[in-house]
């Protein structure tokens, strides 16, 4: 838009008419595109949210692909490394729904490995063992579409439209980790151990990836009612608890938590206490392995500078040639 | 190609074949088929587990995925030829990939090389993939069904591969200084391994109309880099082939860290299913 | 203003570019995929690339990894003009209370076959 001085005046009538606008669509649960007016504010929360689901997706690749040259059999081999692929499809999906609000995609991965930006802190667990790869599959991915399903509803189109198209390729993606946790639990009795060693390890995790409890959740309040959000932390950990519970019994498995118990009155899934603190520490960056995985990050991105260079002249010249043969 | 053969599976025209698919043959391939099928699903084996390495770490994020695609490809192709190959001694392509030792392995050393940077991928693609194309397209009408039918799917991803690599060749020749340098360094890395490509072991002599001769398709491979050399101002590196030996067990000394990493945990846990 | 380039969906502004050192940023492509024959192009979404034609392979990597398209556009994301959000009603609103472009307005046949 053309805004001079003298525009300055009906400037302010049109940022009166766009925010009433932004409320009936809200309140009408339609749907914020790209260039319609919005608040500051919706813009920031969005271009965070949207971004740091972005880096997570992409980071998120590190701890799976690291197991894609040693997986057990080859169809395992060629399912993990669709997986990890696919995670790079979401990540650009989300990126690409990012940049509609006006941050180039350049400037979130600047950020990202200027360690300005966030992302899921359960990616800085290590995968120990094969078994961690199941679990990461039914957990981490279970969590994550508990959590995805919602947001394709979300306020924003291109957003929602993102989640609509990553949560359709993720239910592969916790699928094939419950088969390869159920034939671990059906295998040997060391494959067995794996598999609930690994159950154990990733179970709480999992249940921090829905963010602090409400009362602790003084951002999620605001996007719910914009509507980005749908339900709160709480609500869909118990969910999630919930689905877990019977899934568990399918694997032969146990999750380690003596306190799960559906509280008639609440109508809820409830848990055993979480380490909160442990969270903050590895969101703090004191994770085992956060450096790692931001170190590993920096380097396919400075390692790919030239190449990203090269193709960019290539197309450069070839304009050039083209413009003059015209 | 006879239709009878074909009956009780799905190699039909149309119909993508999956290793799934072979797993149920009825037919067993003679041991020299076998072994022939052995060289190739070893090739494509070797080669996706470099590939591999670069998801995640590709030059931009596209990129991790397409070098996803080639790589599933590959894993693909080497599912199938291996489980042909175990039909004829009762072994599955697992028992195949995990549990054979570096000299029973039959991959070429070209696929066998390092990744290095992407320059040096992109040069070892160009190669894999131009090479291929020209067997799989031979295949095609090979005198063994299931390696026609393997060879049918496989010719069309290859062909992606071939376009893939030429994209990246005449970018990173034309692109900047330091990507021109990186592709010539990458190609001259690489060259040494062409000539095993093309040479005709004793096995091929065995196979008639199963096989495509590999010294055969050397005129239009030559023929086809020359194109793509010529677009991209190249010149053909000028360094004397190096000593294969891969079909017949002998390997480059990178062969068995792979295999290292490959079989590792398959190993750690024999009699175990995964 | 009624046009004006986009980035992104249906989108963000662009960051001006002139001619300059090549940078190292691939620019922004909208794709669009047909999903079967006799359907149209529809937008998927969008993707880097350095030109025209490694965006048309980056689209078919990125957005037909499942079978879901026989056919694909890219378009570079600048190229797009797309009328003003702020004009919206006087683009828009003027179909409205034209109901006679509709069957629906035409009552007295119903009932009459093959209408």
């Amino acid at each position: 838009m053309t805004t001079t001085a003298i525009d300055a005046g009906s400037r302010v009538d049109e940022d009166t008419a766009g925010e009433q606008l932004f409320n009936e669509l809200i309140a009408q649960d339609s749907r914020i595109e790209p260039r319609d007016w919005m608040p500051a504010d919706y813009r920031k929360a969005l271009t965070r949210q949207i971004s740091q689901h972005a880096h997570s997706e992409i980071i998120g690749m590190q701890p799976e692909a690291n197991w894609i040259t040693r997986a057990p059999s080859l169809k395992r081999k060629a399912v993990l490394m669709a997986k990890v692929q696919d995670e790079a499809g979401h990540g650009l999906y989300l990126y690409s729904a990012a940049e509609t609000l006006g941050t180039p995609r350049d400037k979130m991965t600047e950020d990202l490995i200027a360690g300005k930006a966030r992302y899921s802190s359960i990616f800085n667990y290590p995968v120990r063992t094969w078994a961690d790869i199941g679990a990461i599959g039914w957990l981490v991915d279970g969590a994550a579409i508990c959590n995805q399903v919602p947001l394709c509803r979300a306020s924003y189109g291109p957003y929602g439209r993102a989640m609509v198209r990553v949560c359709k390729e993720e239910s592969f993606h916790q699928r094939q980790g419950f088969e390869i946790l159920l034939e671990l639990a059906n295998g040997t009795p060391e494959q067995r151990a794996m598999a609930q060693d690994a159950v154990n390890r990733w179970y709480a995790p999992s249940l921090m990836m829905f963010g602090p409890p409400d009362e602790d959740s003084p951002n999620s309040q605001k996007s719910m009612e914009w509507k980005i959000k749908r339900f709160s932390n709480d609500e869909l950990r118990s969910r999630f608890v919930g689905m877990m519970v019977e899934q568990v019994k399918v694997l032969g498995l146990e999750l380690p938590d003596k306190e799960i118990r559906y509280n008639d009155e609440t109508g809820r899934w409830e848990h055993g206490p979480l380490d909160w603190n442990e969270f903050k520490e590895v969101l703090a960056g004191r994770g085992p392995c956060n450096a790692q995985r931001m170190e590993r990050r920096r380097e396919a991105h400075e390692d790919g500078a030239w190449v990203r260079e090269a193709a960019a002249a290539y197309a450069e010249k070839q304009a050039l040639k083209y413009a003059q043969a015209a | 190609m006879s239709e009878a053969n074909a009956s009780a599976t799905r190699i039909t025209p149309g119909n993508a074949l999956r290793p799934e698919d072979i797993a149920l043959l009825e037919t067993k391939p003679a041991d020299a088929v076998a072994q022939y099928a052995l060289g190739l699903g070893d090739d494509a084996l070797i080669l996706a587990q470099r590939l591999g390495w670069w998801i995640s770490r590709a030059p931009e994020l596209e990129e991790d995925v397409a070098l996803g695609n080639i790589a599933l490809d590959q894993i693909g192709h080497a599912r199938s030829f291996l489980t042909y190959a175990g039909r004829a001694w009762d072994k599955t392509e697992d028992d195949l990939a995990y549990f054979r030792r570096e000299p029973e392995f039959r991959s070429v050393h070209l696929v066998e090389q390092p990744n290095g940077d992407f320059a040096r991928t992109i040069a070892r693609q160009f190669v894999v993939a131009l090479y291929q194309w020209e067997l799989y397209s031979r295949l095609v009408d090979s005198s063994d069904p299931t390696l026609a039918a393997i060879a049918a799917k496989a010719v069309k991803e290859v062909d992606y591969h071939r376009d893939h690599s030429i994209q990246w060749i005449l970018r990173l020749a034309q692109g900047t200084d330091e990507s021109r340098r990186r592709m010539i360094a990458g190609l001259k890395l690489t060259w040494p391994y062409v000539e095993e490509l093309f040479t005709d072991h004793p096995l091929i002599d065995e196979l008639g109309d199963v096989a495509a001769r590999p010294s055969s398709l050397r005129p239009s491979f030559d023929e086809a880099v020359k194109l793509v050399l010529d677009e991209a101002e190249l010149e053909l590196p000028d360094v004397p082939g190096a000593i294969g030996g891969g079909r017949q067990g002998l390997h480059s000394e990178h062969l068995g860290y792979i295999l290292a990493e490959l079989q590792v945990l398959a190993r750690e846990y024999p009699g175990a299913s995964w | 203003m009624t046009g004006g380039s986009t980035t992104g969906d249906d989108g963000a502004k662009a960051p001006s570019s002139g001619p300059q050192e090549p940078r190292a940023a691939w620019p922004l492509w909208e794709v669009f995929v047909r999903s079967s024959r006799g359907l149209s192009h529809v937008h998927a979404g969008s993707l880097h690339a350095p030109d025209a034609q490694m965006a048309v392979r980056n689209a078919r990597d990125l957005y037909t990894r499942r079978n879901e398209g026989v056919s694909l556009w890219v378009v570079p994301a600048t190229s797009i003009v797309t009328s003003d959000p702020d004009s919206k009603d006087q683009f828009f609103e003027s179909p409205q209370g034209k109901d006679y472009r509709h069957a629906t307005y035409y009552t007295k046949s119903e009932g009459v076959k093959h209408l």
